[in-house]
């Protein structure tokens, strides 16, 4: 089995809902409390629930990719696995690449299913729930990829994880506006540039978050 | 004349604003081994580090003057490095745990040579620190790599597994490999260059 497989196999097993590294099932069960909540915290109203209901999904499943952000690196730089794939000459970069493919597997599609009882929950229509299903499929690799720098980036410091999610909201914003936007415009475009800002953020993240984890191991 | 495994020009080692160690030259011949002493904080695991290629050596100096040269370090071969991170899932059984890596390295883990075979179905992070020395050393072993950079190797080991490191050195050493060994305790190195970073001040 050649080495990057491996790594993504181990990656698999540790982040997949249910798996090793505790706490995999917290985004999901997050993401379906807060619109279990929003109908208590602002009444019963089906037709406000409606209009709104797309623009809870949005946020709650940015709030979501948040949770998994401080077991993406630290555990692993921290145990020396870092320093041994290197002393095997695997790059950074390619471990980068690889966890970025299993921790969008571990929160993009699991949110997907999770959005169809959620919707349940706030009474959003068919139509609406289609435009938030693609919504998030183009936005959630773009999440992961900006929640993966950003672990890369904070895995030194003391007290990271509330500084990754800080640091997070402000960049999602795009991907928010372009993605959740398009349920008030109901055209495609605003999706459309939704993925095109998401495959930007996945092509730099490998090297970005190569680059952090070799300075963070310099440090 | 036999070929060297390790040359090493010119290191310098600075943490924050102090120099642990500068003009620090290193030559073993295949099969030499080099005993890194000196007291804690004079840059051992750095040196070691420096030499696994996981940290650049700082610019060289001058007098007062920074160069740009950052020193060399070449190998002949692969290197492996037996450092304080034992680099196996806690979580996970010890053998599972190995398997991660025999994967990578495509080498069978011999859990009977470091006495391992009856934990395999032990969860890493139950194992005393003298275990985890012996796992991670089955994990270097599995990784048939040429050279071996180790990192206070005796640490928590019975006397038993001493003379199993001492012995699997010799054998390493043997099969024409450098071995480079810092550590605080006692070691039976056969001819070991012995290396004292206080000689090598800045």
């Amino acid at each position: 089995m050649s080495p990057l497989l491996a790594i993504l196999r181990r990656d698999l097993a540790l982040l997949l809902p249910g798996g090793q590294r505790g706490g995999t099932l917290l985004p999901l069960l997050f993401f379906l409390a807060v619109a279990m909540l929003y109908p208590f915290a602002v009444g019963p109203e089906p037709e406000l629930l409606a209009r709104t209901g797309g623009g809870v999904i949005w946020v709650a499943a940015l709030l979501a990719a948040i949770l998994p952000l401080d077991r993406l690196f630290a555990p692993d730089l921290e145990h020396g696995f870092f320093d041994q794939w290197a002393l095997r000459g695997i790059a950074e970069e390619a471990v980068v690449a690889v966890r970025l493919l299993a921790h969008w597997l571990s929160f993009g599609p699991p949110l997907m299913i999770a959005a169809l009882p959620a919707a349940g929950l706030l009474g959003i229509d068919g139509e609406t729930l289609w435009m938030v299903e693609l919504g998030l499929l183009a936005g959630t690799p773009g999440l992961a990829a900006i929640g993966l720098m950003i672990a890369a980036l904070t895995v030194g410091l003391r007290g990271g994880t509330a500084l990754a999610g800080l640091l997070l909201i402000p960049l999602a914003v795009p991907l928010l506006v372009f993605g959740a936007g398009a349920l008030a415009t109901g055209g495609a475009s605003g999706i459309a540039f939704c993925g095109a800002l998401s495959l930007l953020l996945v092509a730099i993240a490998p090297f970005a978050g190569g680059a952090a984890i070799r300075a963070a191991r310099e440090g | 004349m036999q070929a060297s495994g390790l040359t090493a020009w010119e290191l310098f080692c600075r943490r924050g604003d102090r120099l642990l160690f500068g003009s620090l030259d290193l030559w073993a011949d295949k099969g030499d081994a080099i005993h890194l002493v000196g007291p804690n904080g004079i840059g051992k695991t750095s040196l070691l580090r420096m030499l696994a290629g996981l940290l650049r050596p700082s610019p060289t100096f001058f007098g007062n003057a920074e160069l740009p040269d950052r020193g060399s370090i070449e190998w002949k071969g692969s290197v492996g490095l037996l450092d304080g991170h034992v680099a196996l899932d806690e979580h996970l059984p010890l053998g599972k745990a190995l398997r991660f890596w025999s994967r990578i390295d495509q080498g069978e883990p011999n859990a009977d040579r470091l006495g391992l075979s009856p934990l395999l179905d032990v969860p890493v992070r139950h194992l005393s620190t003298g275990q985890r020395k012996r796992a991670a050393l089955t994990r270097l072993l599995a990784q048939g790599v040429d050279h071996w950079l180790l990192d206070e190797p005796l640490n928590g080991l019975d006397s038993q597994g001493v003379a199993l490191v001492e012995e699997l050195i010799a054998q390493r050493r043997a099969a024409g490999g450098v071995v480079v060994i810092a550590s605080h305790q006692p070691i039976r190195l056969p001819d070991a260059q012995i290396l004292d970073l206080r000689e090598h001040p800045a």
